[in-house]
């Protein structure tokens, strides 16, 4: 609390409102995220889920073929679903964010309100969410090396592609979730499966689990329209030095990944500006802003 | 000349309870189209992951069905979950559970009520998953015995909403929490109870410590009833696992009743039954 009273009270938070803006919504969401039991539980509540959905992968590649662990294949399995624990929270957070907001907490109106700039409070929302996850994938993909032989090693890991991959990710899968979350302002009763539906497809179209020219033909565009598609494959570049080599994404070198990336960050960014606005405006008109129907 | 209305007591009270709380998850099962949309896309994505996991993998043609019918399945873990586990604390933040506790029907009335429309609910998303996907992904079904999938699969409902029943009166007791316990319970359930793969792959002991959530063996016998000509995926024979889910149905059912009556002898005496707090 000290340490972000001092960042708020810094010169440069003091001047920018959206930025000011950003910082409250990261740190509200990080309280809510995580102050809610003892250290214990939390820890406890954030290795499991991800564990879980982890090893259900291995066990159901284990029942297929007796020794998969530590083969290219199952590392680009596991990593997979270990880094889209990440994309999807990042791109689903935003629009739960609204529902919570709105319906659970009931200060949708006290926010819009309040001298913030809704868009940056949206998005230190979002980021929020990212952090946590952080957290268990800092666990999951370790716990994948010591139990899984998941083939990561420390002195392999490309550092500079995996902070600039995650940077670039970030920015254009963030912008992505505005644009979700905005669009959940619209929804009043099915609003809370926006999030949901749209997490369960993305994990489909992005091949996080398989590889993408497993999906039909008609699908496989939807995949490519989407920022975690490249980041997941740019991660796993920078993961492991030689990745499963598949087609499609997989036969772009790396510089092309990060130039698409880039793109799509910047386009996301602009697109989710655009989309806020004319959301909210559309929503102030249809007095949906700050409706609770206790659905 | 005005009549009297007949005051309902007893049975007849129960029975119109039951089916007063479970009316609107029959009647908004069909009247909310946007709800079949949700309900069914969620875990078709999922579900549909899962398969082509399986595909990645070189599986026979029946896994992809184990990965259906778990999807499907989850439907129901779900609805447990969220709609019987957190209900009570929702209705409690609603102002709902107010009113039912000052009517004269007991709660444990609402509660069956809850799981029967529950059940209705769920059954319409997992039949859709189950029609939908196996159209899609060309699964073939080799039911060995009609009947006894039936019977199977209510007295699974029977233990598994009666599980629903005490998740109700735990999470409610417990507050903030409640939402956290119920996101808790879902993909660590999903592994330990075998939805996507055979649960004897994970050895005895896991399956037997798992087999306290009914869907564990419920699912079990279910995949070797549906899948006959596959052999050796079961974890204990179904005539077994049907005898084992009557007794956990018994005891579920029982323990519900118990903890609902605690709950409210310990909500009225510390003054929390209907407070509301975020």
């Amino acid at each position: 609390m000290a340490m972000m009273s001092r960042i708020f009270a810094s010169p440069a938070v003091r001047r920018s409102p959206a930025l000011r803006s950003l910082l409250s919504g990261l740190w509200l969401g990080w309280q809510i995220e995580t102050n809610w039991a003892n250290p214990i539980v939390f820890i406890t509540y954030f290795i499991a889920r991800p564990v879980a959905s982890l090893t259900i992968l291995v066990v159901m590649y284990s029942v297929i073929a007796q020794d998969i662990l530590g083969t290219p294949f199952f590392a680009y399995v596991y990593l997979g679903g270990a880094l889209y624990l990440l994309a999807g929270q990042i791109v689903v957070g935003v629009s739960w964010v609204v529902i919570e907001d709105r319906e659970h907490y009931r200060v949708a109106k006290q926010i819009y309100t309040a001298p913030v700039n809704s868009y940056a409070y949206l998005l230190g929302r979002g980021i929020a969410r990212f952090a946590v996850s952080v957290l268990s994938v800092s666990i999951t993909i370790p716990l994948g090396v010591l139990v899984f032989r998941l083939p990561v090693t420390w002195s392999a890991i490309d550092f500079p592609l995996l902070i600039v991959s995650t940077l670039l990710g970030l920015i254009a899968m963030a912008a992505l979730g505005v644009i979700i979350g905005s669009y959940t302002y619209q929804i009043t009763r099915q609003a809370f499966s926006v999030g949901d539906t749209l997490n369960g497809v993305f994990y489909l179209l992005t091949g996080a689990v398989f590889p993408i020219e497993l999906l039909p033909e008609v699908l496989r565009p939807l995949g490519y329209l989407l920022p975690s598609t490249y980041w997941l494959e740019l991660a796993r570049r920078a993961l492991i030095p030689q990745p499963v080599a598949f087609q499609a994404i997989s036969s772009l070198n790396t510089e092309t990944l990060l130039a698409i990336l880039a793109g799509m960050a910047v386009v996301f960014a602009v697109l989710s500006v655009v989309v806020f606005i004319w959301s909210m405006r559309l929503a102030k008109e249809r007095g949906v802003l700050d409706v609770e129907t206790n659905y | 000349m005005s009549t009297r209305a007949r005051k309902a007591t007893g049975i007849t009270l129960f029975w119109r309870i039951l089916w007063a709380r479970a009316y609107p998850r029959i009647v908004g099962a069909w009247r909310e189209k946007d709800w079949l949309f949700f309900e069914t896309v969620v875990p078709l994505g999922t579900t549909a992951g899962f398969v082509f996991v399986y595909r990645a993998a070189g599986a026979p043609p029946e896994f992809a069905g184990f990965a259906v019918l778990g999807g499907a399945m989850t439907a129901f873990w779900l609805n447990v979950l969220w709609a019987m586990g957190s209900q009570l604390y929702w209705d409690k933040d609603g102002g709902n559970l107010e009113l039912y506790v000052l009517s004269p029907g007991p709660l444990m009335a609402i509660l069956v009520g809850m799981a029967v429309g529950g059940i209705f609910m769920a059954s319409v998303r997992a039949v859709t998953v189950i029609v939908v996907a196996s159209l899609l992904f060309n699964i073939s079904y080799q039911v060995s015995s009609l009947p006894l999938l039936i019977l199977v699969f209510l007295v699974t409902m029977a233990a598994l909403y009666g599980l629903g029943m005490i998740f109700a009166s735990v999470f409610l007791a417990s507050g903030r929490e409640a939402w956290h316990l119920a996101n808790l319970l879902q993909e660590p359930i999903y592994l330990v109870s075998g939805f996507y793969f055979p649960v004897s792959a994970l050895g005895f002991w896991v399956a037997t410590f798992a087999s306290v959530i009914p869907l564990t063996l419920g699912m079990d016998a279910i995949r070797q009833i549906i899948f006959s000509t596959q052999s050796n995926i079961g974890f204990l024979p179904v005539e077994t696992e049907l005898i084992l889910l009557c007794f956990l149905a018994v005891i579920l059912l029982a323990l519900a009743w118990y903890s609902l009556r605690k709950l409210e002898e310990i909500g009225r005496r510390d003054g929390r039954l209907i407070e509301r707090r975020r």
